[in-house]
């Protein structure tokens, strides 16, 4: 037994870093998912719309730590090979941001007036094009705020790859407080980590909501 | 391909309905603890002296800006120093409780202040006691407002209690874990456990629409 140092301290730090990698994947391949996701919500296809409702409502339905858990023990069976953890967490990660983020989405598209859509029609602008540069931007800017906050909820679930395994700033604290017999200590510095890396967030959507908001 | 097999669960559907229910009744207990700590919480934002409002904005943020799992982590060990002995279940209850507790402090309060005081003041000019004007002017459109964000924090909630199986709590995640460890069929367990709550969450979803279309129908003018 050892008591809490310097060093426990450095080595939770730097664990923080697998937990942005985390963050940056989910969002890298979940944003482009949302988007697609949030498009076929808002289609005129009844095939789409439901496909992604279906899709959202299964992933939004199951938690997120059995989401984890089914892509850990799944690879293997669907693919037939054994898959290091932050692949099976990656793609959990991802699977989760793409059905949270679509519906923010969704919501921006749909806070748009439909005439909008009409009049980029009338200008002869295509599909893509009245989405691109008279929809996206509008729905942009009310989509922002609680995407924002969405990215708090997302670096507080990267917690639960620590449940598999995966060495992030959770499964850190969860070894050094092994190490040390210090639970709460470890614990709280832990919870301290996240709170400076959520706080920044939250207080940049509440700020974005007000200013978006009343711009509008 | 490893081939799937369920059979093996079938023995241990006891375990799973005991999970199950043992899930529910972990988050209303949570649920009744944080809406109680929501609406006095909201109260307190709304008029209760300065220290208080500041209390409850720090625990609220301290809440809405850490991991659920290390909360849970922090109030299973941070009770016994207290000197309360307790089970797994007794502290996953009031670390969920205390989590639910600060969105719903949040959604109250939102809730609270959507209501014009204009209106407040028209039901005081009709003569109503201060009692009546809260249950027949504050209350019903507080209500209505607060319920899709209070439901949906609610199912939030019930897969929420799916961490307090890494406290050791017996609840649906736990049984998940038992029956992996007898059977070593964690695929099937973990598909199946995702299954049920799955239903639940749509059982609940279900139920709140038809709560809400029966209890708020009462038309609006916007």
């Amino acid at each position: 037994m050892r008591s809490f140092s310097l060093g426990d301290f450095l080595s939770l730090l730097s664990a923080l870093q697998w937990t942005a990698v985390l963050v940056v994947i989910a969002l890298g391949f979940g944003a482009p998912l949302a988007l697609l996701l949030a498009l076929m919500r808002t289609s005129a296809s009844r095939a789409l719309r439901w496909t992604a409702t279906a899709f959202l409502q299964l992933v939004q339905g199951v938690p997120l730590l059995g989401l984890l858990m089914f892509f850990y023990f799944g690879m293997p069976v669907f693919l037939g090979v054994e898959m290091p953890p932050l692949v099976a967490v990656g793609i959990a990660m991802t699977v989760y941001t793409a059905s949270f983020l679509g519906e923010i989405w969704r919501g921006g598209i749909e806070a748009v007036k439909h005439e909008q859509w009409e009049a980029a029609a009338c200008l002869g602008l295509s599909t893509w094009h009245q989405f691109r540069y008279v929809i996206a931007p509008q729905a942009f800017r009310m989509a922002l705020p609680p995407t924002v906050g969405f990215l708090v909820q997302l670096i507080k679930g990267t917690s639960l790859a620590s449940i598999v395994g995966f060495v992030e700033l959770a499964r850190a604290g969860q070894l050094v407080s092994a190490a040390t017999f210090q639970p709460l200590l470890v614990y709280s510095i832990v919870a301290a980590i996240y709170f400076a890396a959520c706080l920044p967030l939250t207080l940049w959507a509440r700020s974005l909501e007000v200013r978006l908001n009343g711009a509008r | 391909m490893q081939t799937l097999n369920f059979q093996q669960l079938w023995r241990y559907q006891d375990q799973l309905i005991d999970g199950t229910l043992h899930t529910l009744l972990l988050t209303l207990a949570a649920a009744a603890i944080g809406t109680v700590i929501g609406v006095a919480g909201a109260a307190a934002v709304r008029s209760g002296p300065r220290p208080v409002r500041w209390a409850i904005r720090g625990y609220v943020e301290l809440i809405r800006n850490t991991p659920s799992l290390i909360q849970l982590f922090v109030v299973f060990f941070v009770l016994p120093g207290f000197g309360l002995r307790m089970g797994a279940f007794e502290a996953a209850a009031i670390a969920l409780g205390l989590y639910f507790g600060a969105y719903c402090t949040e959604i109250v309060r939102a809730g609270l202040d959507a209501i014009p005081g204009s209106q407040v003041e028209a039901g005081q000019c009709l003569g109503l006691t201060r009692w009546q004007v809260f249950r027949h002017v504050v209350l019903p459109p507080a209500l209505r407002s607060v319920y899709p964000a209070f439901t949906s924090q609610f199912v939030l909630l019930l897969l929420g209690t799916s961490l307090a199986s890494q406290i050791s709590a017996e609840e649906l995640f736990h049984t998940g874990g038992f029956i992996e460890t007898r059977t070593y069929r964690s695929f099937e367990v973990y598909a199946v456990i995702c299954g049920i709550y799955f239903a639940l969450v749509m059982t609940f979803k279900l139920l709140f629409a038809a709560v809400g279309h029966l209890a708020f129908r009462w038309p609006v003018r916007r």
